[in-house]
């Protein structure tokens, strides 16, 4: 979700909308470019007041004298099951995922469901199964939840609504305008798994491969990270949608500093080398449900590194690169023999391409 | 109209010759063989893939050819600048040692 | 990947680019240009620019075949499917191609049935498992892909089925580089050439560029090492004065082209007496139309095509940058009104336009004051 510090908006100044786009388009869900002008320009303006803070994964609220993270997500996918996961537990990791990368424990979540008439119940007794036992392994409480029921051809069978509550870990504040250059950017494995998954489980492509969805909660990594190196922790996010190209630039742009990977250093499964290749899609671009990405000052970068190497899950954690000053808001990928190329956000998702 | 992939024949289907299963990496496809009936791949070919069709057959040795033609270049320079280091083509080039 | 890791070997990589900067007479400026869009696309997907010398220089040539689509005939094909019984199915390259009202994924948002398919095959199975429905399948490409909608068609002629037709905007890849060469404002000393296309066409065709024109021409590979290579190649021909086509990408062209391919082509297509390229206007025999023999496939003969011609806004200069005359960041509209986002021509929405490519990949880092590389 796009969360921040909620400010009550100033009674006399009007929102000041700048999204000019006729209609809603399949690309503002995307994640990409599109996503962020709609919400950048028409959610924020009216939702969230005057204030001028990044948006993150998380919002903090305080209540009665605590400082409290609040998360919301919502979860469409087609279909509804696919190798390694299922929307149910896409629902509970991505939740926890989200809490997690603000530097909270994830503590209780709530559901909403919209079902389709005529959903067969096992389908969904399935889910509500996937989410328990999701929710279960995330160490999350599921506190109570909502169900609306529509008419056939709408809802996809199932869309899942979530909203999470997390207690801040101690010692550990992330916000992209700490970043400085210099400091080091992590990632906690490999990255496209869980996107084309589901590109290959569409059947469309008639392509087969032996992957799963990387669906997990990255929680016990993230806590394990903020123990060795809390202090010198800048900036987390799980690179749902968009990907690891759309995360590291938004982050660039919330932080004016640029981004620089090193091509050979971004760990890739073949299979999903092999169906980008094949496809003609980059990486960078796919989705990941059990992945982050982490800014650590470099004083701390080894610490955190280390901490996540040895934690189950996050043995194939690796350094990708660092935050430099040029090209500013940018993110930039290098080659070993010193080839180099922009990675920008896609405007929608990525499509499949034969040229 | 350029993406084509490397990929090796892993499947073939003797009822059905013009189809063939490739793979890339894992990935795997049905790919139609209809562009090379006059010189069918087998099995544990490599052939070039666009668009769901063989477009060719990848030659091996020209593959090994090329890397080793890259390999050695700017070698036979090197050699050359040498030798005329040393005088012994009879220019009068020394190369600083 | 085999066939595929060998070629973007970083030290070999590093030592072909020391060659070429041997080769390069520091006197001379040396302008190549590549025609096929793949390969604009990997010049920019491995930073081969970053590691040339200053003085030889890559022109992005026509070889798009989305970016010489007229917006007329993407009108046309989407008028054709406002029909609630047709399925619109192409490859993922058109789905954001901007028509006068909308792209295709547009107009999916409005509720048309459009698919995005990975094969012509795909489209035809589409068809046989929507007996009820007509699939029309935009076919867009070169000679590389040709052959594969030309054998879809005898397919679906042998197994009789009715409900799928191929609209079809195939062009040919000479004409295209003739115009290049007639065109008065282009100075061009060589030629990087399309590696598929040639799988097709084999390397023939070529020769008249090398004997009648002069320019040297390398039939190149799309991994860095064969780029790198066709113009170590080039470089060398230039050096001796010599001009002929030479094949880079052995391991996969033969220099006779592939006969089945040309075979199914030849059954099913016959060459247009004229057709209009964006940017580039009317060039006479230069596309694929459907023969006779296949008149039941050919979506232009079993429906109504509206024909609407649609000129570009005065202001792009999709023309200028197709042949190489302008750089994309040299159009008025670029990074402005034309965008990724809002493309306004279609150099700017395919992924191998050089617009886009030089968006996506490149204007940035140009408009950096200075670059810090990591260590």
């Amino acid at each position: 979700m796009a969360g921040l510090k909620p400010e009550p908006a100033a009674a006399d100044a009007p929102a000041k909308v700048r999204f000019r786009d006729p209609q809603i388009e399949m690309a503002h869900g995307a994640g990409g470019i599109a996503s962020r002008r709609l919400i950048e320009g028409l959610f924020a303006p009216i939702l969230f007041g005057s204030s001028h803070e990044p948006l993150g994964d998380s919002a903090t609220v305080h209540v009665a004298g605590a400082r409290v993270a609040i998360t919301t997500d919502c979860f469409v996918v087609k279909p509804l099951k696919f190798a390694g996961g299922s929307i149910g537990e896409l629902a509970i990791n991505g939740t926890v995922n989200d809490l997690a990368v603000s530097g909270a424990r994830p503590e209780s979540i709530v559901a909403t469901f919209v079902l389709e008439a005529g959903l067969p119940t096992d389908v969904l007794e399935a889910e509500i199964r996937a989410m328990g036992e999701a929710a279960r392994q995330a160490g999350v409480a599921i506190a109570g939840g909502d169900t609306k029921v529509v008419e056939h051809g709408q809802a996809d069978l199932m869309y899942i609504t979530t909203t999470g509550l997390g207690s801040f870990l101690p010692g550990v504040h992330v916000n992209p305008r700490s970043v400085r250059s210099g400091d080091k950017v992590l990632l906690s494995g490999p990255i496209g798994d869980h996107g084309i998954t589901i590109l290959l489980a569409r059947g469309e492509l008639d392509l087969d491969a032996d992957l799963r969805s990387d669906t997990r909660s990255v929680f016990p990594l993230v806590e394990a990270m903020v123990r060795e190196a809390g202090p010198g922790i800048r900036w987390m996010r799980d690179p749902t949608r968009g990907g690891v190209a759309t995360s590291l630039n938004e982050l660039a742009r919330d932080c004016g500093l640029s981004v620089h990977l090193i091509d050979d250093t971004i760990p890739v499964r073949d299979t999903v080398r092999g169906a980008c290749e094949l496809l003609g899609l980059d990486p960078l671009h796919i989705a990941n449900e059990g992945q982050f990405l982490a800014v650590v000052a470099p004083e701390y970068a080894n610490l955190a590194l280390n901490a996540l190497c040895q934690t189950a899950g996050g043995e194939a954690a690796v350094m990708i690169g660092e935050v430099c000053e040029q090209p500013a808001g940018s993110v930039l990928i290098t080659t070993e023999y010193g080839g180099s190329r922009i990675i920008d956000m896609l405007v929608g998702d990525p499509l499949p391409r034969i040229c | 109209m350029c993406l084509a992939i490397p990929g090796k024949i892993v499947e073939v289907f003797p009822d059905m010759p013009r189809l063939a299963t490739v793979e890339v990496a894992g990935v795997r496809r049905k790919v139609d063989l209809g562009l090379l009936e006059d010189d069918p791949p087998v099995s544990g070919d490599w052939v070039l893939i666009h668009v769901g069709f063989a477009m060719s057959k990848i030659s091996e040795q020209d593959a090994i050819d090329q890397m080793n033609t890259l390999r050695i270049l700017g070698e036979d320079e090197q050699a050359i600048q040498e030798v005329q280091g040393y005088g012994l083509d009879g220019s009068d080039n020394r190369k600083p040692s | 990947m085999r066939f595929v890791d060998e070629f973007r070997d970083p030290e070999v990589i590093t030592k072909t680019a020391e060659e070429i900067r041997r080769l390069a007479e520091p006197s001379r400026h040396y302008r190549i240009m590549e025609v096929c869009g793949g390969h604009t696309h990997a010049i920019y997907r491995f930073g081969l620019k970053d590691i040339l010398p200053s003085n030889v220089e890559l022109i992005h040539g026509p070889g798009c075949p989305v970016c010489v689509l007229p917006m007329g005939r993407i009108d046309d094909g989407l008028a054709l499917a406002q029909d609630p019984d047709v399925i619109f199915s192409a490859f993922g390259d058109m789905m954001r191609v901007p028509g006068t009202q909308g792209s295709p994924l547009e107009h999916k948002a409005r509720g048309m049935d459009v698919r995005i398919v990975y094969s012509p095959s795909d489209a035809l199975k589409l068809a046989k498992a929507n007996p009820g429905k007509h699939v029309m399948f935009f076919a867009i490409g070169f000679e590389t892909t040709a052959p594969s909608s030309a054998l879809t068609l005898m397919r679906a002629k042998a197994e009789g089925i009715r409900n799928f037709s191929l609209f079809c905007n195939h062009v040919t890849i000479i004409p295209a580089i003739r115009a290049i060469l007639d065109s008065p404002d282009m100075r061009l000393d060589a030629f990087v050439g399309p590696g598929h296309v040639s799988t097709v066409i084999g390397c023939r065709p070529y020769e008249w560029i090398a004997s009648k024109e002069g320019r040297p021409i390398v039939i190149s590979g799309f991994e860095p090492l064969d780029i790198l290579q066709s113009i170590v190649m080039l470089l060398r021909q230039l050096k001796s004065g010599e001009a002929k086509v030479e094949n880079q990408y052995k391991r996969v062209v033969p220099w006779e082209g592939n006969r089945a391919a040309l075979r199914a082509m030849a059954e099913v297509f016959q060459l247009r007496p004229y057709f209009e390229w964006r940017g580039l206007g009317f060039i006479s025999q230069s596309a694929l139309g459907i023969r006779d023999s296949y008149a039941d496939w050919d979506t232009e003969r079993r429906f109504r095509v509206p024909g609407v011609r649609v000129t570009d806004p005065k202001a792009a200069q999709c023309g200028e940058v197709l042949k190489g005359v302008l750089k994309p960041a040299q159009c008025k509209l670029f990074g402005s009104e034309c965008t990724p986002e809002h493309p306004v021509g279609a150099l700017m929405v395919s992924s191998e336009g050089s617009c886009a490519a030089y968006y996506n990949y490149e204007h940035r880092k140009a408009m950096a004051t200075s670059l810090a590389w990591p260590a």
